[in-house]
């Protein structure tokens, strides 16, 4: 998780410089009376691999299918590089998409469902056969070629979709839950080899993801999605540490959220009566809070460090172990604050044979950096 | 005491048994009657043949076998002709509701979900009446002074009756009436399972809707259209009613021809060798579906 990629191209939305390969203007689609966009609005830059993230039912299939054009939008427009495609029907758009059934031909071989987006632009035959070959080469199927896809494996079919998708050399590719249907272990794999593929064709991805640790490991960026709406778009690592609300903090990775209320600012430092933690937190944000504000305090687990006996921080709280939870990386300790409340931490198990460094029902103080935490008001 | 389980093996065998037997009992018993009658002699007596088992002598079967059915089958070109007729009619009707068929159970499948019980209800309605009454009905609406011709003859469309009824348009109209619903059936069974998805596929990869079609949901649904094919084809080559009440003197079929030699001409033997000989016509285009079948569960 957390590993922001940082290719020349990230740059280009930063600075804000380049024309945006696809432009969603305040795009809104209703179902009857359930609204399943609503109002969005997002500017997806050449060469990005960027992620619609969100639970089901979010809005974020429905998006992309306006994108591909199987649904019209209700309101709003949809441009392709520059150009008004909200009426253009899907068999003429500059855009090709991976489903998430994969969506193969069945009674095709997998040469052929390769070639089918090729015949229909009438490509000559020999160069039609070169570009087959070069694709299946690209997500190595080649064995497979004459065979059905009900004689391939998952992975296999998954592998044939792309190759499937990418044959025309769409300049944007979709791609709706392209790892759903594969087990941990080849998700894993094949993530790495899709960024590794988008890198090297350079194409703009657009990936419908519901696993926030796939969108983590591929996108540059992310739009966080929540009943129709995106909540926030950024970079993984932004949105892993600023996120902008209590729904995205809790979205993305584990979080702590302690409630209070402002009590006054200190420079760039924010000081938070927070009464579930019985105390008085720091938070460094130089936003312009009034005091007496609520304001919710966000921190991570793996920011929390433990204080050695005597040792004085900020942000410290004292709380008896109720639950440890051994990953084999990391250990996840639940401490309960005398107030009830529970706050997680984790702590990297260093060291193999060490003795457990703490232990159930033992009394411990914890503490973390203004700096290493962030406010949400929403 | 303990009972030993009924081992898996038999009472699979079991089971199968049953359609076995009933084919058996039948399908297969009867149609070794037909073969038996079709190998004797005809006479004028009660019943109308000599039986091919003539005596028992010495506990041995003397068999007086007689294959000048199936010769007179051949020499006389009434019965070829016959046979080609049939089956230009059974081959032509099968298109025609193929045709007609497609579209419905196209239509069907892609309509509204609370609309597809309905309308496939209104394809199987008229199979609550009689058969031959829907034939009859046929009658009144294409004879001279029938339903159609006073319609248009009011209309001042002609001035004189269209002859429809005794044609072999009226033949086809009360075939394609009758056997469409065979058709749609199956065709609306794999039309419904068709993945919309690919639809989808199709067409983010540049193929416009009516390419769509032919490049996806006609070879899917091919399995469809064969067994339609082959529910409207098989029938209406044995079709006795519809050439009999609709069709004029000149309409050849297999199965009118049966109907004559059977009960006008009471020759139950040359009768006979006409319907085995029906049934090896008609086993053919199965077994070709069979075939395809078992390429489309392969591939599937």
């Amino acid at each position: 998780m957390n590993q922001a990629r940082n290719t020349a191209s990230d740059a280009s939305w930063q600075a804000g410089s380049a024309e945006p390969a696809i432009r969603i203007e305040n795009v809104t689609k209703t179902f009857g009376k359930t609204y399943a966009v609503d109002d969005v609005s997002l500017d997806i830059y050449p060469g990005e691999f960027f992620s619609l993230l969100g639970p089901s039912g979010c809005g974020k299939t429905t998006l992309l299918r306006m994108l591909a054009g199987f649904e019209t939008p209700s309101s709003g427009r949809i441009l392709i590089d520059g150009k008004d495609v909200t009426q253009v029907a899907p068999y003429e758009r500059p855009i090709n998409m991976m489903f998430q059934s994969y969506a193969l031909f069945p009674h095709m071989t997998v040469a052929d469902n390769i070639a089918f987006g090729l015949k229909q632009e009438g490509m000559p035959r020999s160069e039609r056969d070169k570009r087959v070959q070069e694709m299946m080469e690209l997500v190595q199927i080649v064995p497979f070629a004459e065979r059905k896809p009900h004689q391939l494996s998952g992975g296999q079919r998954q592998r044939v979709a792309l190759a499937r998708a990418l044959a025309k050399h769409p300049r944007i590719l979709l791609l709706d839950e392209p790892l759903g249907a594969l087990d941990k272990k080849l998700r894993e794999k094949t993530q790495f080899e899709l960024v590794n593929i988008q890198e090297r064709l350079g194409i703009t991805f657009i990936i419908v993801t519901h696993d926030q640790e796939e969108a983590m490991t591929m996108s540059s960026r992310i739009a966080l999605m929540r009943d129709g709406r995106v909540e926030q778009v950024d970079p993984p690592r932004r949105l892993y540490e600023f996120p902008i609300s209590r729904y995205a903090a809790n979205f993305i990775g584990s979080v702590n959220l302690f409630e209070g209320v402002v009590i006054e600012q200190q420079g760039d430092e924010v000081l938070l009566q927070c009464d579930e933690a019985g105390a008085v937190l720091r938070v460094r944000d130089s936003r312009k809070m009034a005091s007496g504000m609520p304001l919710c305090l966000a921190v991570r687990p793996e920011k929390i460090r433990l204080l050695a006996p005597g040792e004085e921080g900020p942000n410290q709280l004292t709380g008896v172990i109720r639950e440890i939870a051994y990953l084999g990386d990391v250990s996840i300790y639940h401490l309960e604050l005398p107030g009830g409340k529970r706050v997680q931490f984790t702590q990297s198990n260093v060291q193999a044979l060490a003795e457990q460094p703490l232990t159930w029902d033992q009394t411990v103080t914890i503490s973390w950096r203004p700096d290493s935490c962030g406010a949400l008001s929403e | 005491m303990k009972w030993p389980a009924l081992p898996r093996p038999e009472g699979r065998q079991f089971i199968i048994g049953i359609p076995w037997f009933w084919l058996a009992l039948f399908f297969l018993l009867p149609f070794l009657f037909v073969l038996k009658l079709s190998l004797s002699e005809s006479t004028l007596a009660q019943p109308p043949y000599l039986d091919i088992v003539r005596e028992f002598k010495d506990g041995l079967v003397v068999l007086a076998i007689n294959l000048g059915n199936y010769e007179l089958l051949l020499e006389d070109s009434l019965y070829v002709k016959a046979l080609i007729s049939s089956l230009e009619i059974a081959a032509f009707s099968t298109l025609l509701t193929l045709l007609l068929g497609y579209p419905m159970a196209y239509a069907i499948a892609r309509a509204p979900r609370h609309w597809r019980l309905p309308l496939m209800m209104l394809i199987i309605l008229p199979f609550w009446t009689s058969f031959l009454i829907r034939v009859y009905a046929w009658i009144g609406i294409l004879k001279n002074n029938g339903l159609i011709n006073q319609t248009l003859m009011a209309l001042g469309l002609i001035d004189s009756p269209l002859e429809m009824l005794h044609t072999p348009f009226a033949v086809y109209v009360g075939i394609v009436y009758s056997y469409l619903p065979f058709m749609v059936l199956p065709l609306y069974a794999t039309l419904i399972r068709l993945d919309m998805t690919l639809l989808e596929a199709a067409a983010d990869l540049g193929c416009r809707p009516w390419k769509q079609f032919l490049t996806i949901t006609l070879p899917l649904s091919l399995p469809g259209v064969l067994a339609g094919a082959m529910l409207v084809f098989i029938p209406v080559m044995g079709e006795f009613v519809i050439p009999d009440l609709l069709g004029g003197p000149n309409t050849l079929m297999l199965g009118k021809l049966m109907w004559t030699e059977f009960f006008s001409n009471k020759d139950w033997p040359l009768a006979s060798a006409l319907a085995a000989v029906l049934l090896v016509v008609l086993i053919i285009p199965f077994m070709l579906l069979r075939h395809f079948e078992r390429r489309s569960e392969e591939a599937q």
